[in-house]
This record gives C-alpha cells, structure tokens and sequence, in this order.
C-alpha cells in the first residue's frame, strides 16, 4: 500500500465488535436501523439495478456496430434505451451517493450516533425495493418504451401499459428520495456534534444538504406529474392532450422542473464526495472553503430556474428560451468556480496519486468536458442544431456517467477500509480507475463527434457514413465495461483476503476517520467527539501519529 | 450517557433536540406537500390560462354555497384541534379527549359533505372520468372536462390527504384515551396539529382557486 503518508509499522487489527459482526440474521439485516447497514442494503440494490441498466446500455452499444438494425428491432431497441435511462436516472445515479455513502457517512461527519430518524430511513429502502419491483415487474409486462422521459402525449396515447407501470414505480421511488433527503436535513440541523460549527462542516455533508434541498422542492412536482400522467392515460383524460383542449408543453414544463434540478441531484454529491478526495491526497486545506458551500447552494438554488433549456425546440417564446439560456450561463459560474478551486487546492499541495485520488482527478477532467459542452447548449442557436443529437447524449453521459459515476467509484475506493474494514489491492485500483477513464473517453468522445455530423439519438439505424465512429464509441464500451467489472471483482476479493485496514489509512482528517474500522454501532463508542477546527486543517494534522499541533 | 433520560433517542443527547429534530421534520415534509399540490395547482393554472372563460362557466356548476359551510366547519376544526393542543399541555385527559373527538367529528362532517357534493355533481353530469357521469351543456364540454378534472384532482387529493389526518387523530384519541406518557403525547399532538393546520391551509387556497375567483 502506497499511502499518502507513511503509518506507524504495527499491523492494524480488526476491532472486536463493530456494526457488522452484531448479527448475521437475515432479520437483522432486514430490520435494522443502524445507518451503515441501511447503506449496505442500498449498496446491494444499487448494485443490482445498475446491472440491469448496464445490460440494457451494452445491448445498445451491440446494435449501433453496424448501420443496419440487425441484432433488434425497431420496437425492442426503444424499450432498451427506456429501460436504460429509467433505470440508470432513478434507480442507480440519483439514489447513488445520498443513499450508500450519504447514509454511512453523514452520521458520522458530523459526529452523531444514526440518522435523526432512523425508522424513515429503513423505509426509505423498502419503498425503494417495492418503486423497484415495478420497474422490474414493468420489464415482465413488454417494457416501457417511451424514453426516461416519459413524454406526454407518446407516454399517455400511444406507449404500451409497461410504461405506466414503470411511471407508477418512479412514482414511488420518489417517496423514498423525499425520506432520505428529509432525514439529511433534520440529521445536519440537529444532530452536529458539539463544535461542530455549519462553517465546520466537510464539504460532503454541504453537498449533502445542497442535494437534499433539491431532493425535497423537486421530487413532489415529479410525483404529481407522473401522477397526471398515469392518471390520463388510465382514465384517458385530455391534460396533456392537444386535441381536445390539453397541452403537451404543460408536461415538459413540470417534468423539467423536476429533472433538471435532478441532474444536479445527481452532479452536487460528487462534487462532495471529489472535495474530500482533493483534499486528503493534496494533504492540503481546500482553497475558499467558504466559496465552495456557496457555490454548491448555488448551484442549487439556480437549477431551479434554468428548465426552460431543455424546450428550446418545443415551442417557447423567443424571450423564455432567452431568459432560460442566460440563467443556464449564470448556473455554470458557481461550476467553474469549483473547478477552479479544486485545481487550487491541488497547486503546491503534496500529491500522491491513490486510486481514489486517481477517480478525483479523472472527475475534474471529464466534469470539465461535461460543462463546458453545457455551456455550448445552452446557447440557444447552436442548441436549435445540436438537440436531440449524439451531441446532447455525450454531454450528459460526461456528467452523469462521467463525473457521477466516477466520483462514485472514487468514494467506494476512498471510504472501502472504513465501511469494510479491508484495503482493496492498490495495483488493481490504479489500473481500473485508468482503464475506466480511457474506456468513457473512448465511449462518449467519439458521440461528439456524431453528434455535430448530425446523428439523431434514439434510433437503431443510421447512414453508413457514421459507422466508423459508432464502431470506436462500441469498442470503448467494451474497455468501459471491462473497467466496472474488475473493481466489482477485486472488491468482493478484499472482503476475505484485503490486508486488515488501519482506523485512518489516508491520514485523513475528517470525524470518520477518528473511530474504528469498520465502526461500532453507534459510530464513537458512546461518547460523542468535540470538534474545535476548520475541516480538512491538514497543515496542523500529524498523519503518522493522529495527533493535532498547535491552537486551533 | 446514562444521565439521558430514558425517553430520549440512542441518537439524541436531550429531549430538547429530539423534540426540535421532530418538529424541524415536519416543517420539511409539509414543504414537500407544498410541492405536491403546488404542481396540480400550476397545471391548473396554465390550463385555466389556456381556456379561462370555459373553465371560469365551468366552476359555476360547483356548489360554492354547500363549500362555503364546509370551509367554516373545516377551519372550526382547525380551532379545536389548537385548544386540544393547549388542553394536553395542561394535561387535562378528558378535555384533551373530547376537543380531539370534536375534530374528529367535525372532519367527518367536511368529508361527508364533500361525499354530497360528489354526489350531486355525479346527478348534474360533470364527473368526466366515470361512465355516463358527463353531460355538461355548457360552454364547450369537451374541454370544460379539464376544468372538472382539476377539480377532482385537486379535491380529491385533498380528502386524500384528510383521510390520513383522521386517522392520525383517531390514534391520537386512543392514546390520549389510554393517556400512559403525557409528556409523550404533548409532542405528539404537537407533530399532528402541523399536519391538520396544513390540511386547512390546503383547503383554503382550493376552496379560492377553484370556488371563488371564478365567480
């Protein structure tokens, strides 16, 4: 192990007692309120769900090899990219890092014993199970294939009776968003341990709480829609419906209200979660601490006013489309300033390049990519030409696959000895986080480039001038998938035959890393810590001893 | 840890802060019930934007007058919801009792009248989404059906949302009934009375929307 600082030589032993060896029950699992089991019930369904939205996204990647539809039909091909981004939105990338890490580590961040409310927290992952039964059982009943998007009127007159079964699944997966997310707040408001100031807090729990903003004003908007639109297409009523005095713009407007703050639902927890990893392998105090909580509220607060670019081509006036593009630039000012922050953070710091610190900077980059291709969108005249293009699917695969998703991986390296209290082979981790960076460049680069060529999305066929590229983006799917599958290996290998992990392998000075590994059930052992510094105050942090010099 | 009361949560160090947590709980989901009929409000509202004179001949058909009492009894029960809340902080069991049964019987009587007045709008032919409950005469009936679709949506989920209060309330009679922690129950009433001001709330800016502004 090549750690960021060196550690003292003594092997580190398992603790005696933790939160996993307490019992070993199915009832005890399935009962528990302890947060850090809760985000191992999340882990496993996630898990489950991002296989079954990755095989929909290998299948895709399988026909686009040649011009020709010929691996599945036109009908088959639009339940797999529904199926797809259903799946991928509301069932892995939103849920993603609030409800593993969130849940495992907000507590113990902020020093608190579990959640607020612990029993709303398990049934947070009960309606997730049953929201996620419908969408599999939606998959049994012919599969939606109206898009993730669920557009009125192709969801409500013409889509077939799986996508309303699969409407009425994120329906309620919603509901256990709302929990989670009601959980985090109260959790931060009331739970911080004494000297644990708001200006205290580590920037994943102000990621935390900029989400579960989102979470709570957004997530109820989707749910009366979706609700709407179940509602119409059973009792065939005209909401949505042009033809008999509805309007189909109604839709896209709630919708958007909804999903466009939900792609900085899934956006802001990484950037939490890359602010602890700069941080501990810089071995550095962030740069403008105070700027980043105010740019991730923001950001927040911003998202809320920008839906309006999505329907630049649906039929908005002249002057929303203008107000939404100009509010869609001012969102990217509090992006750019994370970036540039993060970057400082990295200048004159004491680098090692660690798996997670590996998937860190891997994020800056492709986020880079991802936001900056925003930025072009949301001009409206380049958007007029660029909607509904490889453009759009590759700019938001960089920040949805590409940020979040790296980020997530980055958090399962990092907090990996915390949560298991094993180390994951560090050659393995190195060689997969690169791999997977080359496997999504490879994948989504080359969709650019379609994209500016003209390739429409959501078709099975195309002229064969695009096969070239199409051919390089399958191609890196495959270094892409080869990049998922090794760390799914080497980390169920550590759980039995990982070296034993130290309390604080990285030296890092966030709460979680004071107690065990893997913690006792109530995270501290009884007594609750005392904070009396700024986070992440590593230039008076002794690594090697765990101890702090000087005043605070 | 072992000075904590025993009441208090593993989580919690004090009553107080469990008490602030579970308060602080509440104010968020009612913010998200906010959203929640804030987006059937919006589409109400651009609908109506669309087409406001059909929907404003429309909302005629609605019995304002039968709402009109209604609302009143509503907001009375909003009042003896708060006394009940005063009465178990001063912990009087049967005055606690009897205040929570008054609310409980002056929400069945709103939910009642909203049942006639279902009732009757199923006789005047305006529920558009019930076989042969539609043959509205007015003012374009095709479209009209989106005015009284709202109109459902809206309070129905209303009554939805009533329903869950009263049997909220219910539970709360049976323990106030059993009356084993009344510390216990001051908070809970607390919590519940948040719920039932916002079920009032809500009422209200139906009752406006929907009743009133169109006439």
């Amino acid at each position: 192990m090549s750690a960021a600082v060196t550690l003292p030589d003594e092997p580190p032993s398992y603790p005696e007692e933790h939160y996993l060896n307490n019992g070993y029950s199915l009832k005890s699992w399935l009962t528990t309120t302890d947060h850090k089991r809760i985000a191992w019930l999340f882990f496993f369904a996630l898990t489950f769900m991002f296989l079954i939205g990755g095989t929909a996204a290998a299948l895709i990647r399988i026909e686009l090899i040649t011009p020709a539809g010929d691996l599945v039909s036109d009908g088959t091909y639009s339940r797999l990219f529904s199926v797809h981004g259903i799946v991928m939105v509301w069932f892995f990338l939103i849920p993603s890092i609030p409800n593993t890490f969130g849940n495992f580590l907000l507590p113990m961040m902020i020093g608190a014993r579990d959640m607020a409310f612990p029993r709303i927290n398990l049934l947070s992952w009960y309606v997730y199970m049953i929201g996620a039964l419908a969408i599999i059982a939606s998959l049994f009943a012919g599969a939606p294939d109206a898009g993730w998007t669920f557009y009125t009127p192709l969801s409500t007159q013409y889509a077939n009776d799986a996508t309303i079964i699969a409407a009425v699944g994120v329906f309620i997966v919603g509901f256990s968003t709302i929990m989670t997310a009601l959980n985090f707040v109260v959790t931060i408001h009331r739970l911080r341990a004494p000297g644990m100031t708001w200006f205290r807090l580590p920037l994943f729990v102000w990621s935390m709480y900029a989400v579960a903003v989102l979470m709570l004003l957004a997530t109820p908007v989707l749910a009366i829609t979706l609700l709407m639109v179940t509602v119409s297409s059973w009792l065939h009523i005209a909401i949505f419906n042009p033809a008999i005095g509805g309007d189909p713009l109604l839709f896209q407007h709630m919708f958007w209200f909804y999903s466009h703050p939900a792609v900085y639902i899934m956006l802001i927890p990484s950037m939490g979660v890359v602010s602890e990893l700069i941080t501990t392998f810089a071995r550095k105090q962030v740069f403008g601490y105070e700027v980043m909580v105010f740019s991730m509220l923001m950001i927040s607060i911003a998202s809320f006013f920008v839906w309006g670019h999505h329907m630049f081509v649906a039929g908005e006036s002249t002057f929303s489309a203008l107000v939404f593009s100009l509010m869609t630039f001012v969102v990217s000012v509090p992006s750019a300033i994370k970036i540039f922050n993060w970057t400082t953070t990295l200048y004159k710091g004491t680098i090692s390049f660690d798996t997670p610190m590996l998937y860190g900077v891997s994020f800056i980059g492709l986020f880079l990519v991802g936001g900056l291709t925003g930025v072009m969108l949301a001009s409206t005249g380049l958007d007029m030409d660029l909607h509904g293009t490889y453009f759009v699917i590759a700019h938001f695969h960089y920040i949805m696959v590409g940020a979040a998703v790296t980020a997530y991986m980055g958090a399962i390296h990092y907090w990996w000895p915390k949560i298991t209290g094993r180390m994951y082979p560090e050659m393995w981790g190195r060689f997969a986080a690169i791999t997977m960076f080359i496997g999504f460049n490879a994948t989504f680069g080359p969709q650019f480039l379609l994209g500016v060529a003209g390739m429409p999305r959501r078709y099975h066929t195309y002229p064969p001038q695009f096969q070239v590229l199409n051919e390089a983006s399958s191609a890196g799917a495959v270094v892409l998938a080869i990049g998922y599958i090794m760390p799914f290996c080497y980390l169920i290998w550590s759980l039995r035959y990982g070296k034993i992990a130290p309390p604080n392998p990285w030296g890092a000075t966030g709460l979680e890393w004071q107690t065990a590994s893997p913690p006792p059930e109530h995270n501290f052992g009884g007594e609750i810590p005392v904070v009396s510094r700024k986070p992440y105050d590593y230039k008076h942090y002794d690594a090697e001893h765990g101890e702090w010099q000087g005043r605070p | 840890m072992s000075t904590k009361p025993e009441q208090v949560k593993v989580q919690f160090e004090t009553l107080d802060q469990q008490q602030s947590a579970d308060r602080l709980g509440m104010w968020i989901f009612l913010a998200t019930e906010t959203m929640l009929f804030g987006g059937l409000f919006f589409g109400y509202t651009a609908m109506h934007t669309l087409h406001p004179q059909i929907f404003d001949k429309a909302s005629h058909e609605l019995e304002w007058q039968l709402e009109f009492i209604n609302t009143a009894i509503l907001l009375t029960s909003g009042l003896t919801m708060a006394l009940a809340e005063f009465a178990v902080a001063a912990k009087r069991r049967w005055l606690t009792l009897f205040l929570l049964i008054l609310t409980l019987f002056f929400g069945a009587w709103f939910l009642t009248a909203k049942g006639i007045e279902y009732l009757d709008d199923f006789s005047n032919g305006i529920v558009p989404f019930v076989a042969g409950g539609y043959h509205y005469s007015g003012l374009q009936p095709q479209i009209a059906k989106l005015f009284f679709n709202f109109y459902f949506a809206l309070t129905g989920l209303h009554a939805f949302h009533m329903s869950i209060g009263m049997l909220l309330l219910m539970l709360m009679a049976w323990l106030t009934f059993r009356w084993r922690d009344p510390d216990k129950m001051i908070r809970r009433l607390r919590i519940v009375g948040f719920y039932w001001a916002f079920i009032d709330v809500a009422w209200i800016t139906i009752y406006t929307t929907i009743y009133l502004v169109p006439r």
